[in-house]
């Protein structure tokens, strides 16, 4: 009987399970989980703030996940090293496992720059975990003034679902637009804009000098008194067990298709990892849920014996922000079509005749249509339509694949 | 498993089959309460161009795309059949970004919405396939390729 090891206990870890499972009913499977939770939804910690669920609500599974899927799970356990000679890992208890198969599934830590005094502020909080979110919640009352440093994906949400509880709250960020991995200046602008109408401020190409007591000294000048700090800069990929024992790392860990990482035995999966991004072949860090999950599906299976590979991997995201949706995937390169409607703002980027990216603000209907397309790489030309006025839908594909798809079991 | 499939040349695009699953899931037992003056969100649209209309929803694919994507943990398999736990959703739209038919849709609620074979509701076997006055939609086992 096989002895699988996954260290993590996120969404990567969860897609290894089943993956493992659907090859391996028996091999024994242990998780080690740092956090002292069963699998929740990382993203719905702001949802958390703004009372729009509840930790059990947030579990990723069913309550009877690790007992259905017969898995041992040690909770507040981290593990500290890995030794690929020996398939040993040692806990921070002391005491060490032994795996046949292991999956480094550790996710990243957040990433905070030196800011002079930033040790001496007193209600300071990162936004990653459950943990986090009670803490920031417990702390935050109506009347609180909230500054938020980074004004990211982790940083407006943290803002959105602040709001419920307090008005004052200012964001600022280094870059001088909003949702700099994922927008441009000029659509940054229409999202900030409504981010602003909901009462959020802004302060951006500007970044905290110092701290005085509970004042940020901006480089700019301005002095910003604040009663709760959120740090929510960036992230870094959890890669010292694998790094550590000689593993190949770029900004996080090297893996190929099938998550192998370069150590025998040894697959990582998620967040901690780094893959090709097929809109432009560059090697990326793609940390999202989705991905997680695929990964940590697809190591689960070939560590299972069976054989699976995950190589359409896209950046892609869905985010909304009081109402507005965005979604965005691949890359904003090449070629670029633009539709501007009052409301919605609408960007495609092709190269070589094929979609490459697209940014979709405001009307996202059906816009899985585009990232198949994109992610399949289908040639624009063999479409039935491509047309930025209107929405995608099942009629822009060829008959072929339209009636493929209506007509029979897909996959 | 029974699943929905779609006849295209039988397809009068009548729209019935979005009023019939609407109503089907609205839990009223007036269909004129259930759909007149407002907005409805069927889980079925009809699709298509100058030459060509059809029904399109969940395919209920094998090796799901939006399961596997679901940030909330909401959407899941019932026997075969591709569910959504409301309760759970929190209008994300990731499933949106991913379904390569467009069979999901954001209801009233903000959250997400779509077909579940009405395993849910008190017709027990698909509304959209029992109203259609054309059989261009029908409800039958297929076997998977
Ligand atoms: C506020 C917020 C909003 C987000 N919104 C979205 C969104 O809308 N869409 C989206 O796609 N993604 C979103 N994400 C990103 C998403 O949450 C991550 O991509 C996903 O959780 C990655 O899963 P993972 O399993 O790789 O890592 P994680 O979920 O981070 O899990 C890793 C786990 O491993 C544990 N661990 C680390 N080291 C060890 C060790 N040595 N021993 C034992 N355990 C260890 C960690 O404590 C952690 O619990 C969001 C993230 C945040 C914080």
């Amino acid at each position: 009987m096989s002895r699988y090891v996954i260290v993590g206990n996120g969404t990567a870890a969860i897609g290894c399970v089943e993956g493992i499972r659907f090859v391996d009913p028996l091999g024994k499977i242990t998780v080690l989980s740092k956090e002292n939770h069963p699998a929740y939804c990382r993203p719905l910690i702001s949802y958390f703030l703004e009372d729009k669920t509840d930790p059990k609500k947030m579990l990723y599974r069913a309550e009877t996940f690790y007992e259905d899927n017969g898995c041992e799970v040690l909770y507040n356990v981290s593990a500290t090293a890995l030794d690929p000679e020996t398939k040993t890992l040692t806990l921070d208890s002391g005491d060490t496992l032994s795996y046949d198969k292991i999956c480094v599934a550790t996710g990243s830590s957040p990433f905070v720059p030196p800011m002079e005094n930033l040790e001496n502020v007193k209600n300071r909080f990162s936004f990653l975990t459950l943990d986090d979110a009670k803490a920031l919640k417990k702390a935050v009352k109506p009347s609180s003034r909230v500054l938020i440093i980074g004004a990211g994906l982790i940083g407006l949400k943290c803002a959105e679902g602040l709001r419920a509880i307090t008005k004052n709250i200012t964001v600022c960020d280094l870059a001088d637009h909003v949702l700099s991995s994922i927008l441009d200046a000029k659509d940054a602008a229409f999202v900030q804009k409504h981010l602003e109408a909901n009462d959020l401020k802004f302060t951006l190409h500007n970044s905290v000098a110092k701290f005085k007591g509970n004042t940020a000294i901006m480089q700019n000048g301005d002095e910003i008194p604040f009663d709760i700090l959120v740090t929510a800069v960036g992230v870094r990929a959890n890669w010292g067990l694998v790094k550590d024992a000689g593993g190949a790392c770029g900004r996080a860990i090297t893996v190929n298709e099938k998550m192998e990482t370069s150590l025998e035995d040894v697959y990582a999966a998620g967040d901690c990892t780094e893959s090709t991004d097929i809109s432009d072949s560059l090697i990326k860090v793609m940390a999202l849920m989705p991905n997680a999950y695929m990964q940590g599906y697809t190591a689960g299976i070939n560590m299972a014996g069976g054989e699976k590979v995950f190589d359409n991997a896209i950046p892609m995201n869905s985010i909304g922000f009081f109402g507005l949706h965005m979604m965005t995937a691949g890359s904003r390169k090449g070629q670029m079509k633009t539709d501007i409607q009052k409301d919605s703002i609408k960007r495609f980027y092709k190269e070589d005749g094929k979609l490459i990216g697209f940014v979709l603000i405001g009307d996202v209907q059906n816009a899985g249509v585009y990232t198949n397309i994109l992610r399949n790489q289908i040639p624009i030309k063999s479409l039935s339509e491509f047309n930025i006025k209107k929405s995608p839908s099942m009629a822009t594909y060829d008959e072929e694949f339209r009636r493929k798809t209506l007509e029979s079991v897909v996959k | 498993m029974k699943r929905v499939f779609v006849k295209e040349e039988w397809c009068l695009g009548c729209h019935l089959c979005e009023y019939n699953c609407a109503y089907a899931n609205s839990g009223l037992s007036s269909m004129v309460k259930a759909l007149q003056g407002k907005p409805i969100f069927p889980r079925i649209h009809v699709n298509g161009n100058d030459s060509v209309t059809f029904a399109v929803s969940c395919r209920h694919c094998t090796d799901p795309l939006c399961v596997k994507s679901c940030i909330s943990g909401a959407l899941h398999r019932e026997n075969g059949v591709v569910c959504i736990d409301k309760n759970k959703c929190v209008g994300c739209l990731t499933c949106m970004l991913v379904c390569p038919y467009g069979a999901l849709v954001q209801d009233e609620t903000g959250t997400v919405t779509k077909c579940e074979l009405c395993t849910k509701n008190s017709c027990g076997t698909p509304a959209c396939v029992a109203g259609c006055p054309n059989n261009a939609i029908v409800f039958e086992e297929r076997c998977e390729e």
